[in-house]
C-alpha cells in the first residue's frame, strides 16, 4: 500500500477573472518510507501537488490520499516545510520548534522532551532564545527541519527547502536531510529546481511536464542513500541522466519538437477566462 | 541610558525654545517655563481631580475602542467575503471627522461623561479598524500556511499568526490617535459639562486667570505625552522579536 497516493489528480485555481489548471491527470505513488524528488518547469504545479498532499486544498478532481485514506485536511503525521520556512517571527527558536506539538495538544513534558531532542538533531540546541531574524539563513532552514523533526512524522513534504542558500551551505544541508532521513522512517517528497539536489536526494526523480502539471517521466536512482554519493561517477550520469529528460521535455514546452498536438498543450494551453 | 540622555536633551531644548518664545510674545498668555513651574505646583490640588477625569474618559474610550474594534478587523482582514462586504462602508466612515457629531451626542447622552467616551471611542474605533483591518490582510501567507499545515485550528491560526502579526501595527495606531484622542477631550470638556482638564482650561480663560488656564494647559500637554509613552513601551515590549532586526 503507497504511502502517498495521487489518483489522476486535477487542480484548477478559480480566481475572479482567470482560472489557472495547474495539474491535470497528474497520477503518482510513493512507498511508505521513499525519498522522492520533484524537479520540473516553473510554474508547473509542483508547490501545488505538495498542498494538496498537505491536505491545505481540495482536488477539483481525481483523489490524493495517505495509507488509503483520503486527505481532507491537514493530517498530524504530515509535515510541510516551504520555500522560505513558514517561520514565525515573533516566537523563539524553542517556541517556533515546538508550534507543531503544542498545536497537536501534546503534554507539557512531552513537548519539551521532542522540541529538545528535535533541535538537538537540527545542531540549534544552544539557539533556543533566540528569535529567527537573530538566525542565518542555514540555521532558518534547520529550524524549520526541527520543527518537522519534532513531530515523529512519517511523510515530509518540502517545498524547494534550500534554494535560499549558497552552495557550500546548501550540500551541507543536503547531507543533514539525507542523514536525518536515513535514521528516520518517513518517506519524502521534496520538490527542487536544482538537479543535483534532486539526484542526491531522491530514490525515484519525478519529472514533470510544463503547466497543467502531471508526471512526465520517472528516473529511478537506486544509488542515492549516501553522502560519497555526490563523489561517485554514477552520481554524474544520473545528473546527466535527468539532465537530458528535462531538455527534450523543455523543448516540448517550447512545440520544437513538434510536441504540442501529441499532448495538447501549448504554452497558454493551462489559462482559461473565466 | 542613552536613551535617557537624549531625552534629556530634547526636553532642554523645547525649554529653551519656550522660553526664548515667552521673552519675544511678553505676555501672559504665554509665561516662561521659570514662571510657569511654580504654577503647576500652586495650583496642583486644584488640577489633580480634572486631571483624573480626564485620564478616566480617554483611557476607558481608547480601551472601548480598541475592545470593539480589534476582533472585527481581524475578521475583516481575513475574511475576503467579510471585506468586500465592509470595505466600501469603512471607506466612506473612516475619514469623516467624527468630532462633528459631538452636539448630536451632547443632545443624546447629555454633559457627563457619555458622550466624551462615546465620541472619542469611535474614533479610536475605526483608526484601529482600519489598521487591524490592513495588517491581518498583510500577514504572509507562507505563515498561515505552514501553521495550518501542523494541523492548526483557525483558532491555532488567530492565536499563533494573525494576532501578534498584527499587534505592533495596533499599537503604533493607539499611539498615533493618542494625540488625536486628547485633542477631542479637549474639546469636547470645553464645550459641555463642567469637569476634566478641558473645562479647567476654558474657565480660567475665561476668567481671565492666565498662570491658572497655562498650568491647565501644560497637564492635557503632559497627559497626551505619558499616553504616547505607555503605548510606545507596550509597543516594545510585544515586539522584542523585531529589535534584532531594526538596528
Ligand atoms: N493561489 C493561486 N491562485 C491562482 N493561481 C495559482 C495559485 N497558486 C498557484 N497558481 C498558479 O498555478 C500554477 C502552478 O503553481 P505552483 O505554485 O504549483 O507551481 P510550481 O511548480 O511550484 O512553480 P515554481 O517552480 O515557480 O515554484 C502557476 O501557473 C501558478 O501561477
Ligand atoms: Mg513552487
Amino acid at each position: 500500500m503507497p504511502m502517498l497516493s495521487y489518483k489522476d489528480v486535477f487542480l484548477t485555481y478559480r480566481g475572479t477573472a482567470v482560472s489557472v489548471k495547474a495539474l491535470s491527470h497528474f497520477s503518482l505513488d510513493i512507498d511508505p518510507g521513499e525519498p522522492v524528488a520533484i524537479i520540473g518547469p516553473s510554474g508547473c504545479g509542483k508547490s501545488t501537488a505538495l498542498l494538496l498532499a498537505a491536505g491545505l486544498l481540495q482536488p477539483t478532481d481525481g483523489e490524493v490520499s495517505i495509507a488509503a485514506s483520503k486527505v481532507t485536511k491537514p493530517r498530524f503525521e504530515t509535515a510541510l516545510i516551504l520555500q522560505d520556512f513558514g517561520l514565525l517571527p515573533w516566537k523563539t527558536v524553542y517556541d517556533n520548534a515546538a508550534l507543531g506539538l503544542r498545536v497537536r495538544k501534546f503534554k507539557r513534558s512531552e513537548i519539551r522532551q521532542r522540541t529538545e531532542k528535535a533541535l538537538q538533531q537540527a545542531e540549534l540546541a544552544d539557539f533556543a532564545r533566540l528569535y529567527p531574524a537573530e538566525l542565518s539563513g542555514g540555521m532558518r532552514q534547520r529550524l524549520a527541519l526541527a520543527r518537522a523533526l519534532a513531530l515523529d512524522v512519517n511523510l515530509l513534504l518540502m517545498d524547494e527547502p534550500l534554494s535560499a542558500l549558497d552552495a557550500l551551505l546548501r550540500e551541507q544541508l543536503q547531507d543533514l536531510l539525507l542523514q536525518l532521513w536515513r535514521t528516520s522512517a518517513y518517506a519524502q517528497v521534496l520538490v527542487t529546481h536544482s538537479i543535483e539536489e534532486a539526484v542526491f536526494l531522491g530514490r525515484r526523480i519525478i519529472i514533470m511536464s510544463q503547466r497543467p502539471g502531471r508526471v512526465a517521466h520517472i528516473v529511478d536512482n537506486p544509488g542515492m542513500g549516501s553522502t560519497d554519493f555526490r563523489g561517485e561517477a554514477a552520481f554524474y550520469t544520473k545528473c546527466q541522466e535527468v539532465r537530458a529528460v528535462l531538455t527534450a521535455q523543455s523543448l516540448k514546452g517550447a512545440g520544437v519538437a513538434g510536441a504540442d498536438v501529441a499532448t495538447g498543450a501549448n504554452a497558454d494551453a493551462g489559462v482559461s477566462r473565466a | 541610558m542613552r536613551k535617557l540622555l537624549s531625552y534629556l536633551a530634547a526636553i532642554a531644548v523645547i525649554l529653551v525654545v519656550w522660553e526664548l518664545a515667552a521673552l519675544m510674545v511678553h505676555s501672559p498668555v504665554l509665561p516662561t517655563p521659570l514662571a510657569t513651574f511654580p504654577m503647576l505646583v500652586r495650583y496642583a490640588g486644584a488640577l489633580a481631580p480634572d486631571f483624573l477625569i480626564s485620564l478616566y474618559r480617554v483611557v476607558i474610550a481608547m480601551a472601548l475602542g480598541t475592545v470593539l474594534a480589534m476582533p472585527l478587523g481581524l475578521a475583516v482582514g481575513r475574511s475576503p467575503r467579510l471585506d468586500t462586504l465592509l470595505a466600501p462602508l469603512l471607506y466612506i466612515l473612516y475619514p469623516i471627522p467624527k468630532i462633528v457629531f459631538l452636539p448630536v451626542l451632547l443632545v443624546l447622552l447629555g454633559l457627563a461623561d457619555a458622550p466624551k467616551i462615546v465620541l472619542i471611542a469611535i474614533t479610536i474605533f475605526f483608526q484601529v479598524l482600519v489598521t487591524v483591518r490592513d495588517a491581518a490582510k498583510a500577514v504572509p501567507e507562507a505563515s498561515v500556511l505552514s501553521v495550518r499545515s501542523l494541523g492548526a485550528s483557525r483558532l491555532d491560526v488567530f492565536t499563533n499568526v494573525v494576532v501578534p502579526a498584527s499587534l505592533p501595527e495596533l499599537f503604533t495606531a493607539l499611539r498615533i490617535s493618542s494625540g488625536t484622542a486628547v485633542a477631542i477631550l479637549f474639546f469636547a470638556e470645553a464645550i459641555a459639562g463642567s469637569t476634566g482638564l478641558g473645562y479647567f482650561i476654558v474657565d480660567a480663560w475665561g476668567a481671565i486667570d492666565y498662570p491658572r488656564m497655562f498650568a491647565g494647559i501644560i497637564s492635557m500637554g503632559l497627559l497626551g505625552v505619558a499616553l504616547y509613552e505607555v503605548f510606545d513601551l507596550v509597543e516594545h515590549r510585544l515586539t522584542r522579536w523585531r529589535s534584532s532586526v531594526r538596528r
